[in-house]
């Protein structure tokens, strides 16, 4: 089978912080790390090829940089790697970002299952798998956490829903999109690992390897646009309480009888 | 547009069969469409053997003034209305008034013909209805036909879904398929320009508030998360329009099938988005069966338990607990946060509770900049003594 487990190089958030006078993002200082929720998916794809035969693609569309998380992947374990890198394809919406991803699947061509992380913790919009899905005229599994089953022709996972869970077959080819669970541990390479990875191919692919025009692509091609960014406001008129236990837990008390918690 | 590879087409005809609208015919052995009759629903997508047809998709640039009404996804599951839908039709119906247009709800579902009168109750001025066996459960490619199939027939101006794990899987599906701009996870819309729909949604983990305009494609789509906009009052025995759609998919040509459903959460508990009063642990706890503290204080309340994330990465609670960015955005009467700092993630989740109590040992907490009475002291002595002054005064 083959695998394409699509990645994005991502400012760990954890670490971020806002200039508030201007409304940007202080990156200075920030580490870039694999998109923790694809990192979930390479492990979900790795765990398949446990069982089944199978050849790992990672594909990443971003700037030069991102090939850091393109090696990470080939070191955890995909056997190839692409990178999408062309300045046609900075500013790219969803829309357009999952076009781009589309159509690199397409040249990769014969995909079985197509991996992706729910969504990224940068931008949070969970967009890019579903639309990738239509672009490729496939069905998808969102909020995948576990594949249970690969066969021929199907595919049988266990998928977050907002009651509970479901255990949903889908037929191959298809994208599931896979929500890290709380129990999952990263795997770390060693040096032996790291050292393989070199070994292994990473391509870079522009605009002319997917072919389309640049109107497509960029903001140009983007559908929603961006008009302004800014810090968000806070409320800021905490009345602080530094008592001991006793006198603080009447203090609570009384707050919550005067805003008619309690009687 | 739809396009028919005539390479792998083999002229079986199942898409003709497949499809609702007869916009499909073989012509010597090759499937042809008829483009005044279609309705890009995508059904014949899904149903070819041999993966012949597809469907040129560019971002449309609509006739802008063509396009009119704002449309709520009446998302329900077993008949049931989700909460969110309820938010949505209240702000749907202030941008409504603003635009001098009608606000619509789009209703899919199985034997779900009591819903309009409800969706009419909050505001609905008219309610698109397909309802079908097929339509039971959700399934992506059932349910993005139907909405698919209803956009080009009626071209609504807006679009809304609730940010939902439904609507956060079909709103792309259904931008992507058609072609359109979308906007994930608003937390706040208005028009601006007399026209334009302004999506306010938080980025980088709540770090950043971003403004997001989609110019030139319609309907103007946007997930909203839940438990931002206020739920209206019902008005009793208000009418609205019904239009029933006629529109039938066979199960086959569905790629998904449900095997199992496993309903999960505490039990006797309500999940933390429905909560009035969320008692919240997160690290500080420091262990899953010091929660019993947080339980003996939400007893007392009749409140809830919440959690952040790190407590359930450390396996301590469910992930249906957890409140913040990455779990679910919450607006009780009162959010009380133990040993929680308060990370710029979870602040996002709880921004819109009524009032915040924060207990933490260290003053410099981030959670004190959000909270309205801000305790500095240690829960192990705080939460035990709150809990027994709290049953004495029930008693």
């Amino acid at each position: 089978m083959k695998f394409v487990v699509c990645v994005k190089q991502v400012p760990d958030t954890t670490e971020v912080e806002v200039n508030k006078e201007t409304g940007t993002i202080i990156r200075e200082g920030v580490p870039s790390i694999l998109n923790p929720f694809d990192e979930f998916a390479l492990n979900v794809a790795l765990k398949v090829k446990e069982k089944v035969d199978a050849h790992i693609v990672a594909l990443s569309m971003g700037p030069p940089q991102a090939e850091q998380a393109l090696k990470k992947c080939l070191a955890i374990g995909a056997d190839e790697a692409i990178l999408l890198s062309d300045r046609a394809f900075a500013g790219s919406d969803t829309w357009v970002t999952s076009l781009v991803l589309a159509r690199a699947v397409r040249k990769i061509g014969d995909a079985d299952i197509i991996f992706c992380g729910q969504q990224a913790i940068d931008g949070d919009t969970a967009q890019v798998g579903p639309e990738m899905a239509q672009h490729l005229g496939l069905p998808q599994v969102t909020y995948m956490e576990e594949v249970e089953e690969v066969g021929k022709s199907n595919v049988i996972c266990r998928k977050e829903t907002d009651e509970g869970y479901v255990r949903i077959k889908c037929k191959l080819p298809a994208l599931l999109a896979c929500l890290a669970t709380s129990d999952f541990e990263p795997r770390i390479p060693n040096i032996r690992d790291i050292f393989r990875a070199k070994k292994k191919p990473l391509h870079q692919w522009n605009m002319g390897d997917i072919g389309g025009g640049l109107e497509e692509y960029g903001l140009e091609g983007s559908a929603t646009q961006v008009i302004k960014s800014y810090a968000p406001s806070e409320r800021g008129d905490c009345v602080m309480v530094d008592e001991p236990p006793e006198a603080a837990v009447k203090k609570i008390l009384e707050f919550l009888s005067d805003q008619g918690v309690i009687g | 547009m739809i396009v028919v590879d005539g390479d792998k087409c083999t002229g079986c005809g199942v898409c003709v069969k497949a499809c609702s609208f007869d916009a499909l015919e073989l012509v010597e052995k090759l499937a042809v469409f008829d483009d005044g009759k279609c309705t890009y629903c995508g059904v014949c997508i899904s149903a070819c053997p041999t993966d012949a047809i597809d469907m040129e998709r560019k971002p449309q640039t609509a006739d802008v003034s063509a396009y009119k009404g704002i449309w709520v996804f009446a998302e329900q599951n077993g008949g049931k209305l989700k909460n969110v839908v309820f938010e949505l039709l209240g702000k749907g119906k202030e941008i409504a008034e603003e635009l001098g247009e009608e606000l619509c709800a789009v209703l899919v579902g199985n034997k779900v013909e009591y819903l309009p009168k409800v969706l009419a109750s909050y505001g609905a001025d008219k309610v698109y209805m397909i309802d079908g066996e097929v339509f039971e459960n959700y399934s992506t490619d059932g349910y993005k036909s139907a909405i698919s199939m209803l956009i080009t027939k009626h071209k609504p101006n807006i679009l809304l879904f609730g940010a939902t794990h439904v609507g956060r899987d079909l709103a792309p599906t259904v931008a992507a398929h058609l072609g359109l701009g979308l906007t994930a996870d608003c937390t706040g819309l208005s028009i601006v320009e007399d026209k334009y729909l302004l999506q306010t949604r938080p980025a980088f983990g709540g770090n950043l508030m971003a403004d997001i305009l989609t110019p030139d494609t319609r309907p103007q789509m946007a997930t909203v998360r839940p438990n931002v906009m206020k739920r209206p009052e019902p008005e009793e025995g208000r009418e609205c329009k019904l239009v029933k759609e006629d529109f039938q998919i066979n199960p086959r040509n569905i790629r998904t099938e449900i095997l199992e459903v496993i309903t999960g959460g505490v039990e006797g508990e309500k999940p933390v988005e429905e909560a009035d009063i969320i008692i919240s642990g997160g690290r500080g706890v420091g262990a899953p069966e010091n929660f019993d503290m947080l339980k003996a204080v939400a007893r007392s309340l009749k409140g809830t338990i919440g959690c952040s994330r790190p407590v359930v990465e450390l396996g301590w609670m469910p992930k249906s607990r957890q409140v913040g960015q990455s779990g679910k955005t919450v607006s009780p009467t009162l959010y009380m946060a133990c040993g929680i700092s308060g990370a710029i993630q979870h602040r996002v989740g709880i921004r819109n509770s009524d009032i915040i109590i924060a207990i933490n040992k260290d003053r410099e907490a981030p959670i004190f900049e959000l909270a309205n009475l801000g305790v500095i002291g240690d829960i192990f002595k705080i939460l035990p003594l709150l809990a027994s002054e709290l049953e004495k005064k029930s008693e």
